[in-house]
């Protein structure tokens, strides 16, 4: 994506800031003075003052000779530093790369931002005119590299927004100073006649160097987006990442043990603070003779408990081969996701039933896992034919709109569908005296039966069944039954269906 | 003086406890009806909050073993807690838990596609706290994956089953018992014709700190009724605990 940067610039900061906190200084000129080489000299002046002609880096008694009801008030050294960083940690709320621009203004790395402002243009008159109405005399610009944005925010006469890839068009009418230049060389321009940066954008690099030097050039390539330019974030995005350097090789469990526990307590420690947790963290040790052994663990809920992701590298420790000694841990969490602080519950009644939302939170997890449509619970429904006696609940906090009937026997196990089974009966209508179910031969001893359970006719058709609880021998139990009525070809007609416990 | 015999069994009990395995104090648990064989376990009490390993290699022993839980799982169900049960495969028919006293609405069943996604949904439904009770069929388990589930249950005091239907893959785990329910014939009753009251054969194979043996058991008017005179119980030779 094209990068985009808004660069601030606050014209009287310390000023404006004084003028807040006292408010009577609003209607009277004054500046701020500070000593500089045994010479008391104005370091800032207000707006008032400025448009009687006292500019910053005028000696004070010459400024009082200008303005006799000057007032001078005493710098306070590195006000200007404090105020910026303030003001960026503010303007956090528009996007959260912010960089402090000495000594008076601000880069904000906007890039994607805009379009929640309806547009640049948008975005950047919200910035600048909530920061007026506070009082600070701000002005900005947007472009595609900070050079662009610093200049056309102190220089620029037409728009300050200047769209992707025209910095150079921006550029052209501006004064050198505009490409944040070293004083040197701006009086060294001036000497030659260099009033806009149109005079010597087109003129040989080799030249250039050779009379501005390197220096020059960078500024150059860097307002013209040729060269990437890096800024100190206010608030840097730091990877959830620990070290813990050994003074000795470590070579035992204990030791890799205690190493863990130490990162681990590290990276908790600041994980608790922001409210997040593990999902994934990878373990690495430096080992003495450079190997890198490296462990990794998963975690199914965001975690920052120690002791449970201790627990689960404790299981790993066994496979990391310390041979001569690692010399450097380190920590990395993978995957951060926020964790929710959980209610507690002052007392459970009971355990935890359908209703209970630790229930549905496990539900939920092994939904996004293997799908919702794998979690099943069931409902008596009013039907006698096994196959229809059960529904599917539709949610957790559905009842049963019947009892579960007890009058009849069921089988424990239900065979999704009946298999064919091979039988030997004596008389017609009375239970089978053996069957064969895959190849093994099973001798009845004890039978109940038959129960016949009928077809609805207005939900399908076919055969009626007559179920029969037999027992073998051996005292297992099944669920038989015959499809139909007794009939001379009997062979296809019978089924097991189930097993009694 | 302590006899070794007595520092021998202090060390085993201290050992674990720190791995985790608290047996419960006798008598503050009322018990689960299963009468003599309860006394198998350490201090006379069922373990609950631990893992139970149930083989079950035929599909008539999953059956009795199905109904034999059930008649377990009635008692850990009365507080009200939810039931959870995965399986790959699975065939239980819910209506036939109300014999055995479960109201089977009361069970979540999660039907899953692969085996590793078993033991995934079986840890993550041991870690949830005031479950009853969480029943899974596995097929193979390892010693690291058992002691995961194992860590589960420390915490949040859930009661695991595991069925395990091929006893070839058995290797050393965290379970603190294994059983094998077997069906055994019926007895009718009174001299009436067909099939009596459900009849097992409840094998104890290991037991952590307890006593294996073999019992016999029947379900009957909704309770569990020992068969008192045929108690066998077989000392086994003190195995590896794992």
């Amino acid at each position: 994506m094209q990068k985009r940067f808004i660069s601030l610039w606050f014209r009287h900061l310390v000023t404006d800031w004084l003028t807040l906190r006292r408010p009577e200084l609003k209607e009277v000129p004054f500046v701020l003075v500070a000593p500089i080489r045994n010479r008391i000299v104005v370091t800032a002046a207000n707006a008032l003052a400025e448009e009687q002609g006292i500019s910053v880096g005028m000696a004070a008694a010459d400024a009082k000779a200008i303005v006799p009801d000057l007032q001078a008030l005493d710098e306070i050294p590195g006000q200007s530093a404090k105020l910026l960083k303030a003001l960026g940690e503010w303007c956090i709320r528009y996007t959260p790369l912010i960089s402090v621009d000495l000594p008076d203004g601000l880069i904000l790395d906007v890039s994607g931002c805009a379009h929640l402002w309806d547009g640049e243009r948008g975005y950047l008159k919200e910035i600048v005119t909530r920061l007026r109405s506070k009082g600070y005399d701000v002005r900005a610009a947007i472009a595609d590299t900070i050079g662009t944005a610093w200049a056309i925010s102190r220089y620029g006469k037409k728009t300050p927004v200047i769209k992707s890839g025209e910095q150079r068009n921006a550029l052209l009418l501006l004064p050198p100073a505009a490409l944040r230049l070293d004083s040197l060389i701006l009086e060294r321009l001036q000497k030659l006649g260099f009033y806009t940066i149109s005079q010597f954008i087109n003129l040989q690099r080799s030249a250039l160097r050779r009379r501005f030097g390197d220096s020059f050039l960078l500024r150059l390539d860097q307002a013209l987006g040729n060269e990437d330019e890096h800024v100190k974030l206010l608030r840097p995005i730091e990877p959830y990442s620990e070290r813990l350097p050994c003074l000795e090789p470590i070579r035992t469990a204990t030791g890799i043990e205690i190493a863990i526990k130490t990162l681990l307590e590290m990276l908790c420690k600041r994980l608790t603070a922001e409210g997040k947790g593990i999902r994934s963290a990878i373990l690495k040790g430096y080992r003495v003779d450079g190997q890198i052994i490296q462990t990794v663990i998963g975690t199914n809920r965001p975690t920052f408990h120690t002791g449970h992701l201790f627990k689960l590298f404790e299981l790993k420790i066994s496979t990391l081969e310390p041979a001569l000694g690692i010399e450097l841990f380190t920590l990395d969490a993978i995957k951060i996701e926020d964790a929710e602080p959980e209610q507690e519950i002052l007392w459970q009644a009971g355990g935890t039933g359908l209703q209970d939302s630790s229930l549905a939170e496990l539900l939920d997890r092994i939904a996004n896992k293997i799908g919702s449509n794998n979690i099943h619970r069931y409902l008596p429904q009013e039907h006698y034919w096994p196959e229809r006696s059960v529904k599917l609940a539709r949610s957790l906090k559905e009842k049963p709109g019947t009892s579960w009937r007890t009058n009849r026997p069921r089988p424990s196990l239900l065979l999704p569908k009946p298999e064919r089974i091979e039988v030997t009966a004596l008389i017609p209508d009375y239970p089978p005296m053996l069957f064969i179910y895959k190849g093994e031969k099973h001798q009845i001893a004890k039978a109940d039966g038959p129960e016949r359970i009928e077809r609805e006719w207005w939900l399908d058709e076919g055969e009626h069944r007559d179920y029969y609880q037999v027992e073998d021998e051996a005292g297992r139990r099944y669920w038989l039954f015959r499809s139909g009525h007794y009939s001379g070809d009997h062979s296809k007609q019978w089924f097991i269906h189930g097993f009694f416990a | 003086m302590e006899s070794k015999k007595d520092i021998v069994s202090r060390l085993q009990k201290d050992i674990l406890r720190w791995q985790g395995f608290n047996p419960p104090p006798a008598g503050t648990t009322k018990g689960i009806g299963l009468g003599l064989l309860e006394s198998a376990f350490p201090n006379g009490v069922f373990p609950t909050g631990t893992i139970h390993e149930m083989i079950c290699p035929t599909p008539e022993q999953a059956a009795a073993t199905g109904g034999f839980m059930s008649g377990i799982l009635a008692s850990l169900m009365n507080q009200g807690g939810a039931c959870i049960w995965i399986g790959i495969y699975r065939k239980l028919f819910p209506p036939s838990l109300k014999h055995f006293n479960v109201q089977p609405d009361r069970l979540i069943f999660i039907d899953v596609q692969r085996e590793k996604d078993v033991l995934w949904a079986m840890e993550e439904a041991l870690k949830c706290e005031g479950l009853a009770a969480v029943i899974a069929e596995v097929r193979e388990i390892s010693f690291a994956q058992s002691r995961r589930l194992q860590l589960a249950v420390e915490s949040s005091k859930v009661t695991g089953f595991l069925l395990r239907n091929d006893p070839r893959k058995l290797a050393a785990n965290t379970c603190s018992a294994r059983w094998q329910i077997s069906p055994l014939p019926s007895e009718p009753e009174g001299g009436l014709p067909g099939i009596g009251f459900p009849r097992w054969q409840a094998e104890l194979l290991r037991v952590r700190n307890g006593n294996p043996g073999i019992w016999q058991i029947e379900w009957a008017n909704g309770k569990f009724i020992p068969i008192e005179e045929e108690v066998s119980v077989i000392q086994l030779p003190q195995r590896k605990v794992g």
